[in-house]
């Protein structure tokens, strides 16, 4: 753990935009190092001041490709834009292939571009608990943007609808079957729809079906809702329609704006960060506390499973 | 608490278009526990110390097989320094003379692996040398 005046530097460092201090902060976060604490504390002063852009659909629909077009779109608007880029963790050794870099490299030396891949850490689904002190940090450091990409469908511990503002799911023509047999979870959490590979064939009856599937949602007696996920072709590959796609993104974040809907969606990721931050807590401190000779009072009948529990929980 | 994994960026720098090994070592690195970033073909040294730097590893691995090593490589430690990584664990593979070797050593690249290392080798010196500090 880093000493108390060195955390202040590190602090100072990040609220400057300093790359080398991000990075080092977001290690001690995602690391839970005993600093992250206090490195929080200041860094959840920046929360909410930045778009988190949610990128999920299913494996291989090009999430990454398209983050590198979305990282130049703002870029050439001269946004400075972050990126957390979510892969899961292997079971079985605990280690894990972050390969979404990969596919954003040509913006690897842009100082407006700050790029972490994470790895999910035994977190069922494909996000992090961490994730919400990562955003904090890139808040912090000044990311305008900031882009989540995680396999994601709706149905994950870490929702990415609790994460980000707009949610855009991504999916290609080669899913059509995919998109019929969608989960309601993914129809309900998309803000915006990409058919991407728009340049395979398909991509029509893909739009198509995907505008129905949404429609028929609504059909099925909703209400009518002050948002319309819109569904745009775009072909990450060729670039071809990715303004279109920055120009729905950014009626989104107007639309979440102005209808009061971004301190609601606030609300729900702090109450997600918050829920995490206590579960984490529980886990690490009573959960901790079940050892053999817990195991023997209960066997010897001298307590039960809800006396003990409730009294490992008040244990300090 | 438990141990956090430790992460390594594995790079390719030069021109040379074939990532089969890298791919087979990044493979091996995840089956061993660690996280692995991969960067793809044809890095720049200046986009490998990026990357490197964001990433936070703990380790960076360039693969080279254009024979570029005794430029490539020494400048690559060079950038990563500049950038303030001054003890970020730097090791290689490629074909690579033992002469060379010994002259890399110097410029900061802390082990090369030649082409048929077995990859148990390869986790076994990652384990040992991130072992200790962070
Ligand atoms: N034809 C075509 N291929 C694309 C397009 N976008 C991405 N791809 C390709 O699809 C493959 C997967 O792309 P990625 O961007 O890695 O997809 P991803 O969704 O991030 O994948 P994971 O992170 O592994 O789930 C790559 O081979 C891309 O080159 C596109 O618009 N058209
Ligand atoms: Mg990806």
């Amino acid at each position: 753990m880093p000493a108390k005046s060195d955390l202040k530097d590190l602090i100072r460092r990040v609220r400057r935009g300093d790359h080398a201090a991000a990075a080092r902060a977001l290690s001690l976060v995602v690391d839970e190092d005993e600093s992250a604490a206090s490195l929080a504390r200041d860094f959840f002063k920046s929360a909410g001041s930045a778009q988190k852009v949610g990128v999920c659909g299913p494996p291989g629909a090009g999430k990454s490709t398209l983050t590198g077009r979305l990282i130049g779109l703002y870029r050439a608007r001269k946004i400075p834009v972050g990126v957390l880029a979510v892969d899961p963790s292997s079971s079985l050794s605990g280690g894990a292939f972050l390969g979404d870099r990969l596919r954003i490299m040509a913006h690897a030396t842009d100082p407006g571009v700050f790029i972490r891949s994470l790895a999910s850490r035994g977190m069922v689904g494909g996000l992090t608990h961490a994730i919400f002190g990562a955003v904090h940090v890139l808040e912090a450091l000044g990311c305008a943007k900031i882009i989540v990409e995680t396999v994601g469908t709706g149905q994950d511990e870490v929702e990415i609808a609790s994460v980000a503002d707009t949610v855009l799911y991504v999916t290609t023509p080669a899913l059509g079957d995919e998109i019929q047999a969608m989960k309601a979870g993914a129809m309900e959490i998309g803000d915006v729809f990409v058919v991407n590979k728009a340049d395979l064939a398909g991509r029509d009856k893909a739009v198509a079906d995907l505008r129905g599937a949404l429609g028929l949602g609504r059909a099925a007696g909703q209400a009518p809702r002050a948002w319309e996920p819109p569904v745009v072709a775009v072909s990450a590959l060729s670039g071809e329609g990715v303004e279109a796609l920055g120009r729905e993104l950014d009626a989104h974040w107007a639309h979440l704006e102005r209808s009061g809907e971004r301190r609601e969606r606030l609300k729900r990721q702090h109450r997600a960060e918050l829920e995490f931050w206590i579960q984490r807590r529980v886990l690490k401190t009573a959960l901790g506390r079940v050892d053999e000779k817990a195991l023997k009072d209960l066997l010897s009948g001298k307590t039960d499973p809800a006396s003990l529990g409730a009294k490992l929980l008040r244990k300090h | 608490m438990e141990p956090k994994p430790r992460r390594i960026l594995v790079a390719k720098p030069g021109l040379d278009g074939h990532d089969r090994g890298a791919k087979v070592i990044v493979r091996a690195l995840r089956d061993a526990g660690f996280e692995v970033i991969y960067t793809g073909i044809r890095q720049t040294p200046e986009m490998i110390a990026a990357a490197a730097l964001q990433e936070g590893v703990d380790a960076v691995g360039l693969s080279l097989l254009s024979g570029a090593h005794m430029t490539l490589f020494p400048e690559i430690v060079k950038l990563l320094r500049k950038r303030g990584l001054k003890n970020l664990l730097v090791f290689g593979g490629g074909i690579i003379p033992d002469e060379d070797a010994r002259a890399l050593r110097k410029a900061g690249v802390d082990r090369v692996f030649g082409p048929g290392t077995p990859l148990q080798e390869i986790v076994a010196y990652l384990n040992e040398k991130l072992a200790v500090a962070r």
